[in-house]
């Protein structure tokens, strides 16, 4: 029997807590003294009906709420597989859960109300479903019963987002129609979807192949523990982060560069020929070599980047926003080096999902930054290796947890040729603007040049109409006042208020504040 | 060729395994509570394997309450002389001195003596930073979202709005002197697995978990051995019941259920069959609402 894990996101409402206390239910996990403090609290609260989503919801805080604050984690089997839900909340400001919880995860749910379509939340949870690498998406268009099962509601539904998923390259998309409250599509294929030719969600659950979604290729084998129980035994444990090792392979060690032969793989079952990812085993090796904790083996022909200095999504997680340059405390595979963010490339707007300048990551928030090691780090891509592709960052102080990271790879080498608009713009973090400001005073340009600054804009402010255009064709803000402001150019902005108050709304108008 | 993936057990045992080495890698001082149970019995196993040939290179803490069966610190002291391990036994013994018993007290304050203050005063005088625990998140409502690595602080307290997320298999293991983090190896298992690993593992566990015949008080519709002097109330007397322990706890406070099960395959098919959860029989958890909340906060296991 195989193990399916997976997270479940829903905007507040959607039913995301009946749909998986549908599940349990349908699939009789739930166990009838539990079911009995249901009906109980169901009474309680005088709703009609047994209240699946009770199931769920876990601690007294949040039944005084009625809303889910963290991730739980369920579990339910069927013959065919044994599946862990993390049951993360939905509601935006809780991204941080929802990123804890698709880390280990093998597919997504994303629900949707089928009456509402697909919301900037829908739109959120397909993001970092993607973001955090998840192999396989399903779309639960939910509620079908409150829209009378009409196929055309789903088709809008299902063509809206396929739109979207293509953008954030998700390519294993499964849509199902259902009813959650009423057990539609669900466990079986319902007869009131008779248009809907695809799989019930369990279905989909217990048959959709994820042995696949492993990497088998590159052996990445993390040194956790030096087992020497005597003179006559030195094994390296861990567990195969990706790839397969065989008795017999010769291996490299990083970072030392030595190589040697694998002598036996251990285990207190006897010992293997061959152990792949993600079997816990012990490597013993030919040659007497100096290895320790935070090592790594892998083939000498397929080695991972070797980088003090990468680029890398992070899930920002911590109360206490991102600052550049404090010193953190960096957790990769089985290493804790110490290791800074000199600089933040943008931030994701969660509403638009596009780019824009940050000087600080708040909680909850995504941004693309530049991250430096004390040591260089054995990673891959989060693409190619969700093992060594991840990390996290804490507080040398407070010891919290601030951030999930994922690393796109070693720092961008200026690649040959000019420097582009596009350099520019990824390096500074947003676009070149000129503004005009022909009616406005020095005092008045000032205001607004610190207004944009610290919106995030490297903005440049001067009085000479050449200066300025300078400034734009360089990447950055010209923002030009007084007379040689006066230029009609109908491809230049224009601001011609004269007091900040005024102006501040007409940059705002226009997006730029 | 095999297609190279893992039964569902080998899964959760890589990831216990490597949870195991983790923690021993990166604490001063880890110790793990050995409950004598089935959880506990799985957890051990796991440790002989994460690191082997070599010894489990950290004791084995049991809080005795002085009210566990006969049978199971029999079993306890064979157990833990034949695997080599070494075994610290723990006991309130200021609170027993004075009386604390679950029919004097009732069970929330003896469980808060004999169990909670208990062991954090053993933690404190051993001096461990990090305790191994067999809890599995399937057994009840908060322990569902209790974190593999659970951070207690100075008073080996729980917080549980304000825990560390904890992504992939990258635990944060920092704490600061006086704070501990607890553990929780067997998180994503469910009692099925614990059952089926300990069949395919052939591991050694209490006799009580078999049915046979036992001498029981029949109280409405709870079983409660007569192991311990119990006071019996009007009408009640002992009688003889083919029944089994589902979970092991203290004798006063753990009830039996009716059963045949005698072999492991009996007991996972009827593990398959049955609809009542585990606990249910443990009359702790239901001492009020949200009850076992309150005590995971207090700094029970």
């Amino acid at each position: 029997m195989e193990l399916l894990r997976f997270t479940t996101a829903g905007s507040v409402d959607d039913g995301k807590s009946t749909l998986i206390g549908r599940l349990l239910y349908d699939s009789k996990t739930v166990y009838e003294d539990q079911l009995a403090s249901v009906r109980k609290a169901t009474t309680n609260q005088t709703t009609k009906g047994l209240d699946l989503s009770l199931l769920t919801d876990g601690l007294r805080a949040e039944r005084e709420q009625g809303i889910t604050i963290d991730v739980a984690y369920r579990y339910f089997a069927t013959p065919r597989r044994k599946f862990i839900i993390a049951d993360t909340p939905g509601h935006e400001q809780y991204t941080r859960n929802m990123a804890t919880g698709a880390s280990t995860a093998d597919l997504a749910i994303v629900l949707i109300d089928a009456r509402y379509g697909v919301l900037a939340q829908s739109r959120l949870h397909a993001y970092i479903a993607a973001l955090l690498g998840i192999p396989h998406l399903v779309v639960a268009v939910n509620k079908m019963d409150l829209v009378d099962f009409r196929e055309l509601a789903f088709l809008g539904i299902r063509d809206q987002f396929a739109e979207f998923a293509r953008k954030l390259n998700l390519h294993e998309v499964q849509f199902i129609p259902l009813s959650a409250l009423e057990g539609d599509n669900v466990v079986k294929r319902s007869g009131r979807t008779p248009w809907y030719r695809g799989p019930s969600l369990l279905d989909h659950l217990e048959t959709v192949p994820i042995a696949r979604d492993r990497n088998l290729d590159d052996l990445r084998f993390p040194v956790q523990y030096v087992i020497r129980p005597n003179l006559d035994f030195r094994g390296f444990a861990g567990q195969v982060a990706s790839g397969v090792i065989r008795k017999g392979d010769t291996v490299q060690v990083l970072p030392s560069g030595k190589t040697s032969r694998v002598k036996s793989l251990v285990t207190y079952d006897g010992e293997l020929e061959e152990a792949f990812s993600p079997m816990s085993v012990t490597v013993c090796l030919e040659d007497e070599i100096d290895i320790s904790r935070g090592d790594m083996l892998a083939h000498p022909d397929n080695l991972p980047d070797s980088s003090r200095r990468f680029e890398a999504n992070l899930v920002w997680m911590s109360g206490k926003p991102l600052e550049p340059h404090r010193p953190l405390l960096l957790k990769h595979t089985t290493t804790v080096v110490q290791a800074r963010i000199p600089e933040i490339r943008h931030r994701m707007d969660v509403h638009s999902l596009t780019p824009v300048p940050a000087n600080q990551l708040h909680l909850n928030e995504i941004g693309f930054v530049l991250v430096e090691s004390q040591r260089p780090l054995f990673c891959d891509s989060y693409t190619r290796n969700r093992q060594t592709g991840s990390f996290i960052l804490i507080d040398p102080i407070s010891n919290d947890t601030l951030a999930a990271g994922m690393i796109s790879g070693p720092e961008a080498l200026t690649p040959a040729g000019p420097v582009t608009a596009e350099d520019r713009a990824a390096r500074i973090g947003h676009r070149p603007h000129l503004i005009l400001l022909p009616n406005a005073d020095a005092a008045t340009a000032q205001e607004v040049e610190r207004a944009l600054f610290d919106h995030g804009y490297l903005v440049y402010r001067t009085d000479d109409f050449g200066d300025g255009k300078a400034a734009a064709d360089a990447g950055l803000v010209g923002l030009v006042f007084g007379p040689e402001a006066r230029v009609s150019d109908s491809t230049i902005l224009s601001v011609t208020d004269s007091t900040s108050d005024e102006i501040f709304r007409a940059l705002h108008s226009v997006g730029l504040l | 060729m095999s297609d190279r993936t893992l039964t569902h057990l080998r899964a959760l045992e890589a990831e216990s395994i490597h949870i195991l080495r983790e923690v021993v890698a990166e604490f001063e001082k880890p110790v793990m509570l050995y409950s004598i149970g089935k959880d506990s019995s799985v957890m051990v196993r796991l440790a002989q394997k994460a690191f082997y040939p070599g010894k489990i290179p950290f004791p084995l803490l049991h809080i005795d309450t002085t009210y566990k069966f006969r049978e199971m610190i029999e079993f306890r002291d064979r157990f833990c002389a034949a695997i080599g391990a070494h075994l610290i036994v723990h006991t309130n013994t200021e609170a027993i001195g004075s009386g604390a018993n679950p029919f004097r007290l009732g069970t929330r304050k003896c469980c808060d003596l004999l169990k909670t203050r208990s062991l954090l005063d053993a933690l404190a005088e051993g001096g461990f930073d990090a305790a191994f625990g067999g809890a599995r998140r399937d057994e009840e409502k908060s322990r569902a979202k209790e974190r593999v690595y659970s951070f207690r602080d100075s008073f080996g307290q729980w917080d549980p709005k304000n825990q560390r997320p904890e992504l992939w298999n990258l635990y944060n293991s920092r704490i600061d002197k006086g704070e501990t983090i607890r553990i929780f190896p067997l998180s994503n298992w469910t009692e099925l697995d614990v059952w089926n690993y300990i069949h395919a593992e052939n591991i050694p566990i209490v006799p009580l978990y078999f049915a046979k015949p036992r001498s029981m008080v029949v109280r409405g519709d709870s079983l409660i051995p007569v192991e311990q002097e119990i006071p019996l109330l009007p009408g009640e007397h002992a009688q003889t019941v083919m029944c089994r322990m589902r979970s092991l706890g203290c004798s006063p406070c753990t009830g039996a259920i009716r059963s045949e099960a005698d072999t492991l395959p009996k007991i996972i098919d009827e593990m398959i069959a049955v609809r009542r959860s585990e606990r249910e029989n443990r009359v702790i958890d239901h001492d009020q609402d949200g009850s076992m909340e309150l005590k995971k906060r207090e700094g029970y296991f």
